[in-house]
């Protein structure tokens, strides 16, 4: 995992557990809180570093087995920090049908050479009817081309993740 | 405003498939252009009217009616301004026929063809209305079937939805007024709430219906769901929608608050003097929950893994009580058959399907969209006559209808009638409506494999069929694609791939596992040749 060495270990710790008891607090008396936890958090912080799955299982009485095995389950949420947009391409059937294995390749090899973004597969973003289709940050973009792909990724400037980044020690706070 | 001002009414529809195809972007530059000009303009965002392919698509309020001109680009407004004064300023004469006034002008939008020809029930206001306008609704009809509900006995609604015929969309099939009867006789736990829990987890390839609702009509699906609570003697309530669709989370979050303001739900639905709290809960990504006991773990706040059946749902369902489970469109039909009667809604389709079905064109297809017919129609004429063929001009080759797990239908099954026992009877499924276009670029075992690697991806895996098979099929159609001219190896493995499809259908506790073999098995049947002989070209779909 990568560590941003400007951020204290500490205060991104002390960082991490405020965000998260906050949003627990946010969420009391909800029946089955904890994926509309885990979403909360990752919103704010970007990702679900191993602070906030130890500090969640501690403020919902469960196992951190139980929190790390929810987390890891749905391939929305991210157990690494997340560099950049996030490009989700459709890989689905009807997508398929109109080239998007092409565009995903472009958006792969765009983000390994230029970065900017972190390029995902969904299968599915519900925009069928205009294959092949991709989101950026969760704004949908529809009847792609190369062209147009290439002029959204390149709109993409490096920007940091809005999480604070975490070590990975410390986690058995 | 000046009161010589002209006025103007435009719809540029929010809908997020108009979005990703830059519908902010013209709702703008129509905004700046009528500022220059002076013009009062009353900008409407509506729902799609599920014409994608004319997708930005702005209507004008007309004399005659609303006037329809797209695909519109920010850059065409220059050119289309006048026009769109001709037909929509105030005073303006308009046309009958307008559309030769400009290039881009279809003439009247509930004249043109596509629209024209569909039975829209569930559909009737999706396009037309400000999705979430109170007001818009109960002036096209809104809440009049809730109003009924509220005066009758909860036994009189089960047997409305009974009477009716309606069957759940989501792909089952199974009838929604047993469903609700068996949840409305069950007790619950001492201490515990009965459930109605919406599926818009609408994961499969080539479907959009659901979330035309939710973001083009959403207090149709709340009026639905409040209408089963009734019903069933549920008050709470869940809609589980995918994080893919943050748009139509944001819409129902917006109209549950508004709703709620207004009486309709909540400590006192309409007046009935009974609770019914509903809330959106988001998904995160996984197909399989989309299964009915897979989205009942995830909002439990659990892993998405499916659950044995029985119990069912309906006895021992979220949280261990009692639960109505349907999808969107199975409660979005609801309201209207409390407003119109169960023999309007019955009256329409064919045989044990009746009513309507969304049918969802997609793919590879010129004219993609929205196309809500009664039961019974055939896919020859979804595919040509509303279609209009295939989007590149090649000939379509394999259809898949019913999602990734749906069987891909070949061109001498296209006139069999859309009906769920028809479909059926000839090994495929009618699921959720959706219906995926290939052109004859497509190489149908790399189709076949890529629905193996798919469930293998999605499996939550519980059961082995799903969990090892899916893997296992993909090395086997692999093994098969590699020996395509060694005639007698290649039978032994595709010998073994239909030992492990009748495996996983007969041995899955789903039908993630137990449908895969349906896309497999109908292309190893209908379009043997792909998997026998090399194309000799860079088929499409073979990088999964």
């Amino acid at each position: 995992m990568t560590v941003r060495p400007e951020l204290s270990p500490d205060t991104t710790q002390a960082t991490i557990r405020a965000t998260v008891l906050a949003v627990v607090a946010e969420h009391a008396g909800q029946e089955g809180p904890l994926l509309p936890i885990l979403h909360a958090v990752q919103q704010r912080l970007g990702w679900l570093p191993p602070e906030a799955v130890v500090t969640l299982a501690q403020a919902l009485h469960l196992s951190r087995a139980e929190v790390h095995g929810v987390v890891s389950y749905y391939p929305h949420f991210h157990l690494q920090p997340v560099l950049g947009a996030v490009v989700q391409v459709c890989r689905a059937e009807s997508c398929l049908s109109r080239g998007s294995e092409a565009l995903h390749a472009q958006a792969q090899a765009h983000a390994e050479a230029v970065g900017g973004c972190h390029v995902e597969s969904v299968y599915c973003l519900g925009l069928c009817a205009l294959s092949p289709a991709i989101a950026i940050d969760g704004q949908p973009h529809a009847r792609l081309t190369q062209q147009r792909l290439a002029a959204l990724l390149d709109r993409l400037v490096e920007k940091p993740s809005s999480a604070p980044l975490a070590s990975s020690q410390g986690a058995s706070a | 405003m000046s009161p010589l001002m002209t006025s103007m009414t435009l719809y540029v529809p929010c809908d997020s498939a108009a979005l990703a195809v830059g519908a902010d972007a013209v709702a703008q530059a129509l905004q700046a252009r009528a500022q220059a000009d002076g013009v009062d303009l009353h900008l409407i965002r509506n729902g799609s009217r599920g014409l994608f392919w004319l997708e930005p698509l702005v209507e004008v309020a007309g004399p005659h009616g609303r006037v329809a001109f797209g695909p519109v680009a920010p850059e065409d407004v220059a050119d289309l301004w006048p026009a769109l004064l001709a037909e929509g300023a105030e005073g303006a004469g308009g046309s009958v026929n307008p559309s030769i006034a400009h290039p881009l002008c279809h003439g009247l939008t509930a004249a043109m063809p596509y629209l024209a020809r569909q039975e829209r029930l569930t559909f009737a206001r999706i396009g037309v209305t400000d999705p979430l306008s109170l007001e818009d609704y109960a002036a096209h009809g809104g809440w009049v079937g809730l109003k009924a509900a509220v005066t009758q006995a909860p036994e009189a609604l089960v047997q409305a939805v009974l009477d009716a015929g309606l069957r759940g969309r989501g792909g089952a099939a199974f009838p929604a007024g047993i469903k609700w009867k068996t949840v409305a006789a069950a007790s619950c736990a001492p201490g515990g709430v009965k459930y109605v829990v919406c599926n818009a987890d609408e994961g499969d390839s080539g479907t959009f219906a659901d979330r035309m609702v939710m973001e083009g009509d959403p207090y149709m699906l709340i009026e639905g769901m409040a209408i089963a609570a009734l019903a069933v003697g549920a008050e709470r309530g869940y809609i589980y929608v995918r994080s893919e669709y943050p748009h139509a989370v944001a819409t129902l979050n917006e109209a549950l608050r508004r709703a709620q303001a207004a009486g309709w739900i909540g400590a006192d639905v309409a007046g009935s003097g009974r609770r019914f709290e509903l809330a959106v809960r988001m998904g995160a990504g996984s197909y399989v929950c989309g299964e009915e006991t897979a989205m009942l773990e995830s909002l439990e706040g659990k892993r998405g893994v499916v659950r044995a059946k029985p119990p069912l749902p309906a006895i021992h369902g979220l949280f261990g009580q009692p639960t109505v489970i349907n999808n969107v469109l199975t409660l979005a039909a609801v309201p209207l058959i409390l407003a119109r009667g169960a023999a309007f809604y019955r009256d329409f389709g064919m045989g044990r399907s009746r009513g309507t079905l969304p049918f969802q064109l997609a793919g590879n297809i010129r004219h993609g969209g929205l196309v809500e017919k009664a039961f019974g129609l055939s896919l020859r004429e979804l595919l040509f006559d509303f279609g209009g063929g295939s989007a590149t001009g090649r000939p379509i080759k394999a259809v898949q209808v019913g999602g990734p797990l749906g069987a891909y239908v070949p061109a001498e099954q296209w006139d069999v009638p859309l009906d769920y026992e028809a479909y059926t009877a000839i090994g495929a499924v009618l699921g959720h409506g959706g219906v995926v276009v290939h052109d004859d670029s497509m190489d149908m075992a790399a189709l076949a494999r890529y629905a193996m690697a798919f469930c293998a991806v999605e499996s939550c895996g519980k059961c082995t069929p799903c969990r090892i098979g899916s893997t296992r099929g993909v090395e086997v159609i692999d093994r098969i694609r590699l020996l395509r001219d060694r005639p007698a190896e290649r039978d032994a493995q595709v010998e073994l791939l239909r030992d492990l499809c009748d495996t996983m259908l007969h041995g899955s506790l789903c039908a993630m596992g137990g449908m895969t073999p349906y896309p497999v098995l109908s292309a190893l049947n209908h379009y043997p040749a792909d998997f026998a002989a090399d194309l000799g070209q860079n088929p499409k779909g073979s990088a999964t």
